[in-house]
C-alpha cells in the first residue's frame, strides 16, 4: 500500500489542480443527490398525498433543475478524472520506459526483458485503472458518509448508535476480505509474468519448437503457467465473489435494525414514523457509499502490487551511471586504452576478464581472438559501456569511459554486435538509428562499404524495403551487413566489430575488408573474429584464453611467440597450407 | 499443396515504426454482435453451470425484490399499532423482521455461491481461451510470426485476455441480476397499475436510445485504447530486446520520442473511453429522475381523481425507484462491455488467422535411410523476386552435403523447405522417395535435427536446455551429448554447472557457448537427417574442430547437410554444393572442386590466400 500512495504521490502531483477540481464538483455532486430525497419526500408529503399537481410541477422542476446540475458536475468530474487518471498513466509509462531505457544491459537481465514489458503496460494500467475508480467512486463516498451521518443524525440522534456499529463493522469485514486478496493479487501479476515469458520464448523459438516436434512438451509448460494463472485468478475471484454478499448482509442487516430498535422509539413516542423512514433513506445511502468506497478498495490491492512492481524498477539504480560532473569536452581522436581491466558478473567468482592492457591508436587496428567464453564479447561491450569494468580502467583519448558523459562516448562508437539485432521498419530506417541526419547518398555509401548495397538495390523499395523485427526477412549475413552499414553511417572514431564478419561467405568478407579499409583510416578498431583470414592483416592481435591475455602482437610475431595463437591458425589453415 | 505465404506488408508508421498488418482491426461496428456471440458461445462448455447462475440469479433478485415489501410490512405493523391506539404487536412486528432477515441472508448465501461459481466458469473459459491462443501458435505457419510483431502477439494473450476475464468476471453476473431485477420490477409495477407502468416503460426506448448514442462513441474509442496498448507494447518489447543496440548508438531520446507519441495516442485513446463511458451514469440518472416527476405528477392526478390510492402511489414510486437503477446498472456495464468486445475481437481476430495446411497423413516414412532429393523446386517469399528456381540435388544416405554460396543465396531457405517451414511453390522435396507433403510434419521433423545459427534457449538449467533434444533422455545420455560437444567443458567452471539458469539473452553464456548447448541439443535427438545452418560461427575453429570429430561420429550413419561460410568447417564433406542465385552452380568434393577452379576456387582462395602464404 506504502507503494501506491507513493507512486500517486510523486506521479499526481502534476495533477493535483485536476484532482482538486474533481474533488469539488464531487462535493457538488454529493450536496445534489443529498438534497434529493427530501424533495423527493415532499413531492410525496405536499403533493401526491394532496393531490396538487401544482405542487408536484414545482417541486419536480426543481428537482429536474438538480438532477441537470448534478448531471454537469458529474459528467466535469468523469472529464478531469479522465485527464488526471490517463495522465498519470502515461506519464508512469514514460517514466518506466525512459528508466529502463536507462539501464544497462545486467538491470535488463535481472528483471528480464518480458516482466519489464508487463510492468509498463499491464501494470501501469491497473494503476491507472484504480486512480479513474478512485476519482469517480472513491471521493463521494466520504462526503456522502458525512453529509448522510449528519441528515440522519438530524432526524434522530436515539439511532445514531447504529451508524457507529454498522459502519465500522461493514468496513472492517470487507477489510478483512481485502486484506487475504493481497497475496493473491500479488501471485497473479508474478504468474502473468511468467505466462508472457513462455510465450515470448515460444514465439522466438517456433523454429526449434518445430524442428525437435515439441509442441506438446510446450504446450505441457504453458499449461502449467496458464494452470498456475488460472488458479491465481481463480482464488482472487472466489474472495472477490464474497463481497457482495457480506455488503448486502451488513446493509440489509442494518435496515432489519433500524426498523427493531426505531420501532420501539416510535413506539414510545421518541420518533415519527416519517424520521424512521427518512432515517432508513440516509442510512443506506450511507451504506451504499461504503460500499461504493469497498468497491473501489477491492481494486486496491491488486494497484498496490502493481505500484510495488512498477516502483521497483523505478528504484533500481543503473550500475553503469551518468558521472556527476561528466567530462564533456574531449579531444578529437579516438586512442583507446585499456588498463589493467578485469570484469566479473556480480556474484560470480569466476572472473570474465583479468589484466588485459593493451593500446589502440587511432588507425589501428587490433584484433581480439580466442576460444570460445574466452570473454571476447564482455570486452566489447566494457568499451561500449555496455557494462563496467571491476577492475582497471577503460580510457578512451586519457579519460576514463566512467567519466564521460554516455552520449559522448556513445557518440563516437559504432557498435556491430554479435547478435545483429534489427528494428522492424524498413532499411533506411534502421540505418538511420545510427545517424538520423543521414541522406541517401550517406546511406548508400554505407551499404556499398558493408557490401550490402546490392541486395539492398534489389529489394522493393531499395531503402524502404520493408525490415521485420529482428530482421527475421533478411539472411544472417544481410542482417551482419546491414549491422555493420547502420555503425559505418555513424562515421565513428571507434569501431567495435564484435564477431560481425561470422555469417559473410569468405568472399564477401574479403571485399569488405578490402572497402572497409578507407574508411577506417582515422579510426580505431576493434575488432572481434573467429577466422584468422580476418584479422590478419591487423595491426595487432590480442589472444584471449579463460579472460586473459596470453599474446599480444602481429601475425607474425605471434605465430613463433603464441602456442595458442599457432594452434587456431593451425586448426584453420589446415594441412594444404601446411603443406 | 502450398499453404499461402503473402509476401511481408507492413504499413510504415509516422515514427518509421512497423505496425503490424494484424495490429489494424478495422473499425467494423458490425462485428460487434458477432464478437460478442463468438464470446457466449465459448461459454457453452460451462453450459450448465451458467444455467445454474441463472437460476440462482433468478432466486436471489427475487428475494431482494421482496425484501422491501417485508420492511414495508413491517412499517405497516408499527403504524398500524399506533393509529390504532392498542400498542404496537413488538410479537408480530419481530417475527416479520426475522423473516425478513432471513430472507436477506437466504438472498446473500444465493449470491455468494453464484459469484463463486461464476469465477469458476469465467476462469475455465479464459484458461481455455489462452491454451486455444497457445495452440493456434503452433498451427500458424512461420510466414506468419516472421511477419507479426511478437510484442503485439503478446498483447493479445495477456492484456486483451486479461481484460475480457475482468469484462466477464463484473459484467456477467451484474448484467444478469439487473436484467432479472428490471423484470422483476416492471412486474410488480404492473400489478400496481399499468397505466403508470407505460409512462415507466417510456423510459426504457429513452435509455436505450441514450445508450446506444454513448456506445456508438465508444466502442471505436474502446478500439482505439486496445489497439494502442498493442501498438505500446510491441514498441516497448522491441526497445527491450535491442536494448543494447539503442543504448550504443545512443538513440535512446529518438526511441523514447516514438514511445512518447504512442503513449500519446494511448492516452487520448484512453481518456475519451473513459469520458464517454463515465457519462453514461449521470445521464441515465437525469433520465431516471425525468421517470420520477412523470409518475409523480401523473400519480398525483389521479390521486385527485381518486383513481389511485395514496399507498399504492407510494409503492409504485418506490418501484419505479427499484426500475431506474438497474436500467442505469445496465447502461454501464453495457458499456464496460464494449471495452472488453473490443480485446475479445483482437483475440479472436488472431484465432482467425489462416493455418498451415493441414497434414495429410497419406505418406508414411519407413524407417529412414535419409535419401533426401531436390526435384525441380521452386520457391519465394515473395512472388516478384523468385529466390529458389528449379532447383535438384539428391543427397545419398550417410552423406555429408555442405552448401555453400553468397548470403542471400537461398541456403537457410532451402532448410525452411525441408522442415516445412514453408511449402514449396512447385516442384517436389523426398525423403527416401516420399514426398514430404505427405507425411506429416510431426513425423517428418522427427527424423531431423537442426542447429541454426540463431541459437534459441528457453529460460531452465542447461541440463534441461540439451534435455530437450530428447525429453526421455537418461542423465548418462545427456553427459555423452555435452561431453562430445564440449560444452562439458565450459559447464564445469561454471558454480552451479549444469544446473546454471540461462536463458535466450542471459550474459551467464556466450554466444558461441549457447551454440555449442544447441548443438548438444541435436546430438542427443541423434536424427537420422542432421542440418547444421552456420552452427558453429561463433564457436572458436579450435573448438570447431574438436566437435568436428565428434559429429563426424554421429554423422557417418546420417545424411548431414551443412551451410557454412567457413569453409574449413565444411573441407571434409563428400559433397559440396555452390548456390548462386537460387541455382546451384557448381557440384563435387573439395579437391575436385578446386582442380576445376570455378566459383568453389575463387571462394576458397578468398579465404586462404592470406593465412597460407604467410604459414608457407
Amino acid at each position: 500500500m506504502q507503494m501506491l500512495f507513493r507512486l500517486l504521490k510523486s506521479h499526481l502531483r502534476p495533477y493535483r489542480r485536476l484532482v482538486i477540481l474533481v474533488l469539488v464538483l464531487q462535493g457538488l455532486q454529493a450536496t445534489a443527490s443529498l438534497t434529493l430525497p427530501s424533495l423527493n419526500a415532499d413531492i410525496i408529503d405536499r403533493g401526491v398525498m394532496r393531490g396538487d399537481t401544482q405542487h408536484i410541477w414545482g417541486i419536480g422542476g426543481l428537482m429536474l433543475a438538480i438532477t441537470a446540475a448534478q448531471m454537469v458536475f458529474a459528467i466535469a468530474a468523469v472529464y478531469f478524472a479522465g485527464r488526471a487518471a490517463m495522465g498519470f498513466g502515461r506519464d508512469v509509462r514514460a517514466d518506466l520506459f525512459h528508466r529502463v531505457t536507462g539501464f544497462s544491459a545486467q538491470e535488463v537481465n535481472l528483471f528480464g526483458a518480458p516482466s519489464l514489458i508487463t510492468r509498463v503496460t499491464n501494470d501501469v494500467q491497473q494503476v491507472q485503472m484504480f486512480v479513474v475508480m478512485t476519482c469517480t467512486m472513491l471521493m463521494t463516498a466520504p462526503m456522502t458518509i458525512i453529509g448522510g451521518v449528519i441528515m440522519a443524525t438530524r432526524q434522530d440522534v436515539g439511532l445514531a448508535w447504529l451508524l457507529a456499529v454498522s459502519i465500522p463493522a461493514l468496513a472492517l469485514s470487507l477489510g478483512a476480505i481485502v486484506r487475504r486478496m493481497v497475496p493473491q493479487f500479488r501471485a497473479m501479476q508474478d504468474r502473468i509474468d511468467g505466462m508472457n515469458g513462455v510465450l515470448r520464448e515460444q514465439i522466438i523459438g517456433m523454429r526449434i519448437v518445430r524442428a525437435f516436434v515439441r509442441e506438446r512438451h510446450e504446450r505441457a509448460r504453458f499449461h502449467a503457467v496458464n494452470s498456475e494463472l488460472s488458479e491465481t485468478s481463480l482464488l482472487a475471484g472466489r474472495l472477490m465473489a464474497l463481497m457482495f454478499p457480506v455488503m448486502n448482509i451488513v446493509v440489509n442487516g442494518s435496515s432489519v435494525a433500524v426498523v427493531w430498535f426505531g420501532a420501539n422509539r416510535v413506539s414510545t413516542g421518541d420518533m415519527t414514523v416519517g424520521s424512521l423512514v427518512a432515517f432508513l433513506t440516509y442510512f443506506t445511502l450511507i451504506l451504499m457509499a461504503v460500499m461504493m468506497a469497498t468497491f473501489v478498495t477491492m481494486m486496491a490491492p491488486r494497484a498496490a502490487v502493481c505500484a510495488e512492481r512498477i516502483e521497483e524498477v523505478l528504484d533500481t539504480v543503473t550500475s553503469v551511471t551518468v558521472p556527476v560532473d561528466p567530462v564533456t569536452e574531449v579531444a578529437v581522436g579516438g586512442q583507446l586504452e585499456l588498463r589493467d581491466v578485469g570484469f566479473h558478473y556480480p556474484g560470480a567468482e569466476h572472473a570474465v576478464l583479468a589484466g588485459i592492457s593493451f593500446t589502440s591508436r587511432p588507425g589501428q587496428t587490433t584484433a581480439i581472438i580466442g576460444s570460445t567464453g574466452s570473454g571476447k564479447s564482455s570486452l566489447v561491450n566494457l568499451v561500449a559501456r555496455l557494462f563496467d569494468v571491476t577492475a582497471g580502467a577503460v580510457l578512451v583519448d586519457g579519460v576514463d569511459v566512467r567519466r564521460l558523459d554516455p552520449d559522448i562516448l556513445w557518440n563516437r562508437i559504432g557498435l556491430v554486435p554479435q547478435k545483429p539485432y534489427l528494428f522492424g521498419g524498413t532499411v533506411a530506417t534502421n540505418l538511420r538509428f545510427g545517424k538520423p541526419d543521414a541522406t541517401d547518398d550517406e546511406l548508400w555509401e554505407a551499404l556499398r562499404v558493408a557490401q550490402a548495397d546490392d541486395f539492398v538495390a534489389a529489394m522493393p523499395g531499395g531503402l524502404d524495403g520493408p525490415i521485420t523485427q529482428g530482421g527475421t526477412n533478411v539472411s544472417g549475413g544481410q542482417r551482419q551487413r546491414l549491422a555493420m552499414a547502420r555503425a559505418l553511417v555513424r562515421k565513428p572514431e571507434i569501431y567495435l566489430f564484435d564477431d560481425s564478419f561470422s555469417a559473410l561467405d569468405l568472399a564477401t568478407d574479403a571485399r569488405l575488408r578490402a572497402a572497409l579499409e578507407p574508411h577506417t583510416r582515422d579510426s580505431t578498431v576493434l575488432i572481434v573474429a573467429q577466422r584468422v583470414s580476418t584479422i590478419i592483416g591487423a595491426d595487432q592481435i590480442l589472444v584471449l584464453e579463460d579472460g586473459e591475455m596470453v599474446g599480444l602482437g602481429t601475425h607474425d610475431e605471434l605465430l613463433r611467440s603464441c602456442p595458442t595463437y599457432a594452434e587456431i591458425v593451425e586448426s584453420q589453415a589446415g594441412q594444404e597450407v601446411a603443406a | 499443396m502450398s499453404e499461402v505465404v503473402k509476401p511481408p506488408q507492413q504499413p510504415v508508421g509516422p515514427a518509421g515504426m512497423r505496425w503490424g498488418n494484424l495490429g489494424m482491426p478495422t473499425e467494423r461496428s458490425s462485428d460487434f454482435g458477432t464478437t460478442t456471440g463468438r464470446l457466449i458461445k465459448r461459454l457453452r462448455r460451462e453450459r450448465l453451470g451458467v444455467i445454474a447462475v441463472i437460476v440462482l440469479a433468478f432466486i436471489s433478485v427475487s428475494l431482494s425484490v421482496l425484501g422491501p415489501r417485508f420492511l414495508g410490512h413491517a412499517t405497516d405493523v408499527l403504524v398500524g399499532g399506533l393509529v390504532s391506539g392498542r400498542g404496537v404487536d413488538f410479537g408480530r412486528l419481530h417475527g416479520i423482521l426475522f423473516q425478513a432477515l432471513g430472507l436477506f441472508a437466504l438472498g446473500a448465501a444465493l449470491s455468494y455461491v453464484l459469484s463463486y461459481m461464476l469465477a469458476g466458469i469465467v476462469q475455465r473459459t479464459m484458461y481455455r481461451l489462452r491454451a486455444d491462443v497457445e495452440d493456434k501458435l503452433n498451427r500458424l505457419p512461420l510466414s506468419y510470426v516472421d511477419r507479426n510483431e511478437r510484442g503485439d502477439l503478446l498483447s493479445r494473450v495477456t492484456n486483451d485476455i486479461d481484460n475480457v476475464a475482468q469484462t466477464l468476471q463484473q459484467t456477467l453476473s451484474q448484467m444478469l441480476t439487473s436484467l432479472l431485477m428490471l423484470i422483476g420490477t416492471l412486474g410488480m409495477m404492473f400489478w400496481i397499475s399499468w397505466v403508470l407502468s407505460l409512462v415507466a416503460l417510456v423510459t426504457i426506448p429513452v435509455s436505450v436510445f441514450t445508450m446506444k448514442f454513448i456506445a456508438t462513441r465508444s466502442r471505436a474509442r474502446f478500439i482505439a485504447q486496445w489497439r494502442h496498448t498493442g501498438q505500446l507494447n510491441a514498441q516497448v518489447e522491441e526497445a527491450f530486446t535491442g536494448h543494447s543496440i539503442v543504448k550504443a548508438f545512443g538513440r535512446a531520446g529518438e526511441v523514447e520520442e516514438t514511445f512518447r507519441r504512442t503513449n500519446e495516442e494511448l492516452y487520448e485513446a484512453s481518456f475519451h473511453a473513459q469520458f464517454i463511458s463515465g457519462s453514461i451514469q449521470p445521464s441515465m440518472m437525469v433520465v431516471g429522475n425525468l421517470n420520477f416527476v412523470a409518475i409523480a405528477v401523473l400519480g398525483g392526478i389521479r390521486v385527485a381523481s381518486g383513481a389511485m390510492s395514496i399507498g399504492d402511489v407510494q409503492a409504485f414510486i418506490q418501484y419505479s425507484r427499484n426500475f431506474t437503477m438497474p436500467l442505469t446498472h445496465l447502461a454501464s456495464m453495457a458499456n464496460l462491455f464494449q471495452s472488453g468486445i473490443a480485446s475479445a475481437e483482437r483475440v479472436f481476430e488472431m484465432l482467425d488467422a489462416e493455418e498451415q495446411e493441414p497434414d495429410v497423413s497419406a505418406g508414411q516414412l519407413p524407417v529412414p535411410r535419409g535419401r533426401v532429393e531436390f526435384d525441380h523446386v521452386s520457391f519465394s517469399y515473395d512472388k516478384a523476386r523468385p529466390l529458389i528456381t528449379d532447383l535438384s540435388l539428391v543427397a545419398e544416405p550417410g552423406k555429408t552435403i555442405a552448401i555453400v554460396g553468397p548470403t542471400g543465396a537461398g541456403k537457410t531457405t532451402l532448410v525452411n523447405l525441408i522442415m516445412r517451414f514453408y511449402e514449396v511453390d512447385s516442384g517436389v522435396i523426398r525423403i527416401d522417395g516420399v514426398d514430404i507433403c505427405s507425411i506429416p510434419r510431426h513425423d517428418l521433423r522427427s527424423n531431423i535435427g537442426m542447429v541454426l545459427q540463431d541459437t534459441w534457449l528457453f529460460s531452465g538449467t542447461i541440463r534441461d536446455n540439451i534435455a530437450y533434444g530428447n525429453l526421455e533422455a537418461t542423465e548418462d545420455k545427456i553427459l555423452e551429448a555435452a561431453r562430445a560437444t564440449y560444452v562439458d567443458r565450459f559447464v564445469h567452471s561454471l558454480p552451479d554447472g549444469y544446473d546454471t539458469l540461462i536463458d535466450d539473452e542471459g550474459t551467464s553464456v556466450s554466444a558461441g557457448e549457447k551454440q555449442l548447448i544447441t548443438i548438444a541439443r541435436a546430438f542427443l535427438a541423434d536424427p537420422a537427417i542432421l542440418i547444421l545452418d552456420e552452427a558453429t560461427s561463433s564457436v572458436d575453429t579450435r573448438t570447431e574442430v574438436l566437435i568436428q570429430h565428434a559429429m563426424a561420429a554421429l554423422r557417418s550413419q546420417r545424411t548431414s547437410f551443412v551451410i557454412a561460410h567457413r569453409l574449413s568447417t565444411i573441407r571434409d564433406a563428400d559433397v559440396i554444393l555452390v548456390v548462386d542465385g537460387g541455382r546451384i552452380v557448381e557440384q563435387g568434393n573439395h579437391a575436385d572442386l578446386l582442380t576445376r577452379g570455378g566459383a568453389y576456387a575463387n571462394l576458397y582462395n578468398a579465404q586462404f590466400s592470406g593465412a597460407a602464404a604467410e604459414v608457407a
